[in-house]
């Protein structure tokens, strides 16, 4: 076997890796959808998804977008720390899925409240600082699912791709004032988001392994 | 005086309590006053179908459709439970609404104890379906028991120089999980002016649905503001009274650019971060108009005379 397919093969992930986690960040999805069929076409009285079905699936979804692009934020340091390279290959799947579950949010908010108007969403955005950091956070994603193929990153290259979906980092601010700026009186929940983009973004400044120990070992 | 002109669901005030019981009224409230005679009702839970079951007639009826117990006891706003909309129905079994006292003080002539338990005995109660609207832009329509909070006013004969009302919720971290996190200033209180809380519609309500009420809506005795935005209507009371300056309020104090002292339901003052101009009425999934308090126009605008209400809102 050639080196290089060797490589591969080591870097390879398990093969259940990907579908497992995508199953995980699904399932709030399957979740809601069963819960909406419930609704509509057997139990109208179902509680399943709480008494007030439509404010529980706009913050599910919404949740569900932070929780998934503060997990593509925690991709590189985790594999930073435990070098374990098959992590690596969650990177792209769990940021496809954090700008799928911010669209959700975002086509729900539109379709309940805003009956799909985009002059609506403009003046919402104008008038509630709220709804303006959604917005940012939704616009910072929307250019990195756009360029998330192979083909972008060798038409763009691999360096100004990387310094555009340093966006990442923005989206996960935006969605987290988002999110602070909605809750009633003191809350510790949206902090502790904050928090934990803070350290995320804290341990892209830990020395690189690879190109330390490469260094490391080049004659001085 | 502006004299209210009688709504459609209103009935005579005879048909509200027993001419006897209405004429007795003050006595019937200071007997009350008087502690353990009565076997206390079997303690409240979160478990609706366990709660004692109250004698009641309506007084206040609706053609809306009373949204579902099940919805009403399972979607709650009582922080001292847990910020989530279910927490309360989880975690609020550890209240212990019976026994329990309430205290009426302050500029009044006769300061009252009162053992709730008895009080629920033996007061002429009332059924009166009212339609509750939460200030984050949700509804129900919810058959509350009790009676007006006008009765336990006048028991209290409030001195000249009372003007405003001041109720406060019970705090205690051993049966409340989140009174140790600070998300409002606890004890929670509310409060309303004077003439406000001696409108009918004000509502001391201590059931809902026939029974006692479930401890995530405020058991055993709770404020019921139908014209103000919900959380007025302060839960699991334990002292009115009765002051001469606005009292700080729980959601005013924490955020007042946000949570006016009146806050009536008003679709043409917006909330700083939501519009108030529609309502989702839980159980259905568009959006209706939101009523100018909260459609009970007739009965209260009187009171803000001349009032600019985007000023206090």
């Amino acid at each position: 076997v050639p080196p290089a397919a060797k490589a591969r093969q080591l870097n390879a992930p398990p093969f259940w890796l990907k579908p497992f986690v995508h199953v995980l960040v699904a399932m709030p999805l399957v979740w809601l959808t069963i819960g909406w069929a419930e609704l509509l076409w057997i139990d109208q009285a179902s509680l399943s998804l709480s008494a007030e079905p439509v404010a529980y699936t706009h913050n599910g979804l919404g949740l569900m977008a932070l929780r998934t692009l503060v997990a593509v934020l925690a991709v590189t340091p985790l594999y930073r720390l435990t070098g374990w390279t098959p992590v690596m290959s969650l990177r792209r799947m769990l940021g496809l899925w954090a700008f799928a579950y911010a669209s959700l949010h975002l086509g729900f908010y539109m379709l309940m409240e805003l009956d799909f108007s985009l002059v609506l969403l403009w003046k919402e955005a104008m008038k509630r600082n709220f709804i303006l950091f959604g917005a940012l956070g939704f616009l910072a994603l929307l250019p990195l699912a756009l360029t998330s193929t192979r083909s972008a990153i060798r038409r763009m290259g691999g360096r100004n791709w990387q310094r555009l979906h340093r966006l990442a980092y923005l989206a996960g601010v935006a969605a987290v004032i988002h999110f602070i700026l909605r809750v009633k009186g003191f809350q510790l929940e949206p902090w502790i988001y904050l928090a934990a983009l803070v350290l995320l973004f804290a341990l892209r400044f830990m020395p690189n392994r690879k190109r330390a120990s490469r260094a490391s070992r080049q004659p001085a | 005086m502006h004299i209210p002109n009688k709504p459609d669901w209103a009935l005579p005030e005879s048909a509200a309590t027993p001419e006897a019981l209405y004429a007795n009224r003050r006595s019937v409230v200071a007997g009350l006053a008087a502690a353990g005679l009565l076997p206390s009702a079997a303690a409240a839970s979160t478990d609706v179908g366990a709660l004692s079951p109250l004698k009641s007639r309506r007084t206040i009826a609706t053609d809306e459709t009373p949204t579902p117990l099940a919805a009403v006891a399972s979607y709650n706003n009582f922080y001292e439970f847990g910020l989530d909309k279910a927490d309360p129905a989880r975690n609020a079994h550890t209240l212990r609404p019976s026994p329990w006292t309430l205290r009426v003080g302050g500029l009044v002539n006769k300061p009252l104890t009162i053992d709730v338990d008895q009080w629920i005995a033996r007061a002429p109660l009332e059924e009166r379906i009212l339609r509750l609207r939460c200030v984050e832009g949700w509804s129900m329509v919810i058959p509350w028991v009790g009676f007006p909070l006008s009765a336990l006013i006048k028991a209290a004969e409030p001195l000249g120089s009372a003007r405003y009302v001041r109720f406060t919720t019970l705090a205690d971290r051993e049966q409340m999980p989140g009174i140790g996190f600070p998300a409002l200033d606890w004890p929670y209180r509310e409060g309303l002016r004077l003439d406000e809380a001696m409108n009918p519609l004000a509502t001391l309500a201590v059931g809902l649905y026939g029974r006692r009420l479930p401890n995530q809506n405020g058991a055993p005795l709770r404020l019921v503001v139908p014209w103000k935005y919900g959380f007025k209507s302060i839960k699991s009371i334990v002292a009115v009274d009765f002051v001469e300056r606005q009292p700080l309020t729980s959601w005013n104090q924490s955020q007042p650019s946000e949570y006016g002292f009146f806050s009536n339901v008003n679709p043409a003052v917006d909330h700083p971060r939501w519009s108030q101009a529609t309502e989702r009425r839980i159980g259905e999934f568009r959006r209706r108009k939101t009523l100018p308090f909260n459609g009970y126009g007739e009965q209260v605008a009187g009171l803000y005379k001349g009032m600019d209400l985007k000023k206090f809102f």
